[in-house]
C-alpha cells in the first residue's frame, strides 16, 4: 500500500466516522440520543488526553484540571457575567490554554511517576480550589444554567442549546473538531517526534530535536481540547460542579483511552462509548459501577495494554492512525 | 481559653495526626523505596484496616479492649494477605513497571472501596476505645487514648527502624532498595523480599487504622485523606527515605492540626498540595533527603 493510499483509507475512515455519528440522530431513539450527545462530548475530553498519554506517553493523573477549567471557564463567565455561550466557550478555551501552558513549565520538568504525581496534585488543588470558592462555584452542589442563559443568536438564527437536536449537532461538531485536530497533529512531524519521545526521550533530543518544546505543544494541546469539552459540557448540559474537577474524571480518560486503545483517533470515542454503556446496563441492578471500573483497569492493564483498536492494528490493519 | 492552652490542645492533636500518619506513610514508603513502584491503593488498604477492625472488635461483647486488642491482630494480618494475594496476582504479572502499575492500582482501589461500600454500608461507625482515662491539664482534661496511639506509634517505629537496622531481613531489604539485581547477584530473594514488602507496608497502614477508628469512624471513603497525606510526607521527606518520612510526618501532622485549628483546613489542604507539587518539581529528593547518586 503506497503512502497516498493510506492516506486516502485513513481520511474516509474518519470522515465516514463522523458521517456515521451525524445519520445515527435520525434513527436512534431519544435516550441514546441523548447518552450518544454526552458520549461525544466525553469522547472528545478522551481524544485530548490521548494526544498526552497516547502519543507523547506521559501518563498524567490530572486531566480533571484542563476539563474543569474549561468547564468553569464558560460556566461561571455565562453564569455570573451573563457571556453568550460563544463568548463563554472561548473564555474555556482560553483558560484551559493558559492552564495547560502554566502547568506545563512546572510538571514537564519531572518525568515518570513523578510527572503523574504532580499532575495529580495539581489537579487536587484545583479542586479543593473550586470548593473554597464555593461562593462563586456553590462547591459540589453546582451552577446550573438555565435555558435562557444557553440560547444565543447566530446569522439571524436563533439557537437553544438546551434542545436535544441542538445539543447532539454541536455534541458533534465538537467531536469532529477534536477527532480531525488530533489526526492532523498525528500525521504532522509534530505527532511524529511525539511518538519518538514516546519511544525514547534522549534518542530524540539527540537528533536535535526540541523534546520539551514538543512535550509542551503536546500538553498544550492536549489540554486546550479537555477545555474545549469541558466548556461544551457546561453550555449543552447546562451543569457546572466540583465534581468534574475530582480525581475520578482525571481517571476516566484514562480508563477509556485503555479499552479503546492509546495510541489511536478513533480509541477514545470505542472506548468511551463502551464505557459509558457498559455502566448504563449494569447500573440497572446494581449501583456497584465503581467496581466495573477498578476491575476493567486492573484487566485492561494485565492482558490488553493496547486496547480494542491497538490490538486491531497489531493484528491486522497496520494503517490505522 | 487563652492562646497558650489553645496552642497546646492544637499540638496534642497534631501529634496524634502525625502518630497515625507517620505509621501510614511509612507503609508506602517502604513499598516505593524498596519495589519503586507507587501504590495509589494505600489509603484504600488503611480503610479496609479500619473497616475490618470495627466488624471484628464489635460482635464481642464484655470489656471492649477485648474486642479491639482482637482487632489489632487480626485486621492488619487480612489486610496483609490480601495486600500479598493483589502483589502476587497483579503486579508481579506487571513486572513492577511503574505507569503499569499505577494504573492497577487505581483499578484496585476502585475496587476495594466498592466492596467495602456493597459489604459494610455507606455509614460511619466507631469502636470503642480499648480504655476511657483522662488525663487532666489545668485547663481540659485530654484523651488518655489519644496519647497511648502516640505511644504505639513511636513504639512501632523503633521496631521497624530496628528490623531495618539490626536484623538479616533488614540488611536484605536495604539490599534490594539500593540495587535490586546486584542483591539477586548475590543469592537474595528479591521476588519474596517484594511480595513481603507489599505485605507489611499494607499492614503497616491497617496497624495505623485500627489505632484511629476509636478516634475517627471507620468510613468507605476515609482512604483518601491518608492516601493524599502519605503521598505529602513521602514526598517531602524524600521518596524511599525513611528518616526523612518520620521527620516529615511530624511536621506535616503537626502543621496540619495546628493550621485548620486556626485556618480553613481547605486553604491549608490547596497550600499543601501546592508546595508538594513544587518540591516534587524542583527538589525531588526531598526537603530532608540527598540527591539521588
Amino acid at each position: 500500500m503506497t503512502p497516498a493510499d493510506t492516506t486516502k483509507r485513513v481520511l474516509m475512515l474518519h470522515a465516514g466516522v463522523i458521517a456515521a455519528l451525524f445519520l445515527a440522530q435520525f434513527v436512534l431513539p431519544e435516550y441514546h440520543h441523548g447518552v450518544l450527545a454526552r458520549v461525544m462530548v466525553l469522547a472528545a475530553y478522551a481524544t485530548g488526553y490521548t494526544l498526552l498519554f497516547g502519543y507523547t506517553g506521559l501518563l498524567s493523573l490530572g486531566h480533571a484540571m484542563f476539563f474543569a477549567a474549561g468547564l468553569y471557564g464558560a460556566g461561571l463567565t455565562v453564569y455570573h457575567l451573563g457571556w453568550s455561550p460563544p463568548a463563554g466557550f472561548g473564555a474555556g478555551i482560553a483558560a484551559g490554554l493558559v492552564l495547560s501552558v502554566m502547568v506545563g513549565f512546572v510538571a514537564l520538568r519531572t518525568t515518570g511517576v513523578a510527572f503523574m504525581i504532580v499532575t495529580m496534585m495539581l489537579a487536587q488543588a484545583v479542586y479543593l480550589a473550586s470548593l473554597y470558592f464555593g461562593e462563586w462555584t456553590r462547591g459540589d452542589e453546582g451552577i446550573v444554567l438555565t435555558q435562557a442563559m444557553r440560547t444565543f443568536e447566530i446569522a439571524g438564527a436563533t439557537i437553544d442549546l438546551s434542545l436535544p437536536d441542538e445539543r447532539f449537532n454541536a455534541a458533534l461538531i465538537l467531536y469532529a473538531c477534536s477527532l480531525l485536530i488530533c489526526l492532523a497533529v498525528v500525521r504532522a512531524p509534530l505527532g511524529r517526534v511525539m511518538v519518538a519521545i514516546r519511544e525514547n526521550e534522549d534518542r530524540t533530543r539527540m537528533l536535535g530535536y526540541d523534546t520539551f518544546q514538543a512535550k509542551l505543544m503536546a500538553l498544550a494541546l492536549s489540554g486546550t481540547l479537555s477545555a474545549a469539552a469541558g466548556a461544551s459540557y457546561a453550555l449543552l448540559f447546562g451543569y457546572a460542579g466540583s465534581t468534574f474537577a475530582s480525581i475520578h474524571y482525571s481517571i476516566y480518560p484514562l480508563l477509556w483511552v485503555l479499552l479503546g486503545g492509546a495510541a489511536t483517533t478513533l480509541g477514545p470515542l470505542i472506548g468511551t462509548l463502551a464505557i459509558t454503556y457498559m455502566i448504563d446496563v449494569t447500573s440497572g441492578f446494581t449501583s456497584a459501577y465503581l467496581l466495573l471500573v477498578g476491575v476493567m483497569l486492573v484487566l485492561l492493564v494485565l492482558w490488553s495494554p493496547n486496547g480494542l483498536l491497538g490490538a486491531l492494528r497489531d493484528r491486522k490493519l497496520a494503517w490505522l492512525p | 481559653m487563652d492562646f497558650g492552652p489553645y496552642l497546646l490542645l492544637a499540638s496534642l492533636e497534631g501529634l496524634v495526626t502525625a502518630a497515625v500518619l507517620s505509621l501510614t506513610a511509612l507503609g508506602l514508603s517502604l513499598v516505593f523505596g524498596v519495589m519503586r513502584i507507587v501504590n495509589v491503593a494505600h489509603g484504600e488498604f488503611f480503610m479496609l484496616g479500619a473497616v475490618l477492625a470495627w466488624a471484628i472488635a464489635t460482635p464481642i461483647a464484655g470489656n471492649p479492649a477485648l474486642g479491639f486488642a482482637l482487632a489489632m491482630v487480626c485486621s492488619p494480618l487480612v489486610v496483609g494477605a490480601m495486600a500479598l494475594l493483589s502483589e502476587r496476582l497483579v503486579l508481579r504479572r506487571l513486572k513492577y513497571e511503574p505507569e503499569a502499575t499505577i494504573v492497577a492500582t487505581i483499578g484496585m482501589l476502585y475496587i476495594i472501596q466498592q466492596l467495602a461500600l456493597t459489604f459494610y454500608g455507606p455509614d460511619a461507625r466507631a469502636v470503642q476505645a480499648p480504655f476511657d482515662w483522662r488525663i487532666q491539664f489545668p485547663w481540659f482534661g485530654y484523651s488518655g487514648y489519644k496519647l497511648s496511639v502516640v505511644g504505639a506509634s513511636i513504639t512501632l517505629m523503633l521496631l521497624t527502624w530496628l528490623v531495618l537496622a539490626r536484623t538479616r531481613i533488614g540488611l536484605m531489604l536495604r539490599a534490594t532498595q539500593y540495587d535490586g539485581e546486584t542483591a539477586q547477584a548475590f543469592g537474595i530473594p528479591i521476588d519474596r523480599v517484594y511480595c513481603g514488602v507489599f505485605a507489611v507496608g499494607a499492614m503497616l497502614a491497617a496497624v495505623a487504622a485500627v489505632l484511629i477508628v476509636p478516634i475517627q469512624q471507620a468510613h468507605y471513603l476515609m482512604g483518601l485523606d491518608p492516601l493524599l497525606l502519605s503521598f505529602i510526607v513521602v514526598i517531602i521527606g524524600g521518596l524511599g527515605s525513611l528518616k526523612g518520612t518520620v521527620v516529615a510526618a511530624v511536621v506535616i501532622g503537626m502543621s496540619d492540626g495546628i493550621i485548620s485549628v486556626f485556618f480553613s483546613p481547605t486553604l491549608a489542604k490547596i497550600l499543601a498540595t501546592l508546595l508538594v507539587a513544587m518540591v516534587l518539581v524542583y527538589r525531588p529528593q526531598g526537603l530532608f533527603g540527598k540527591a539521588v547518586r
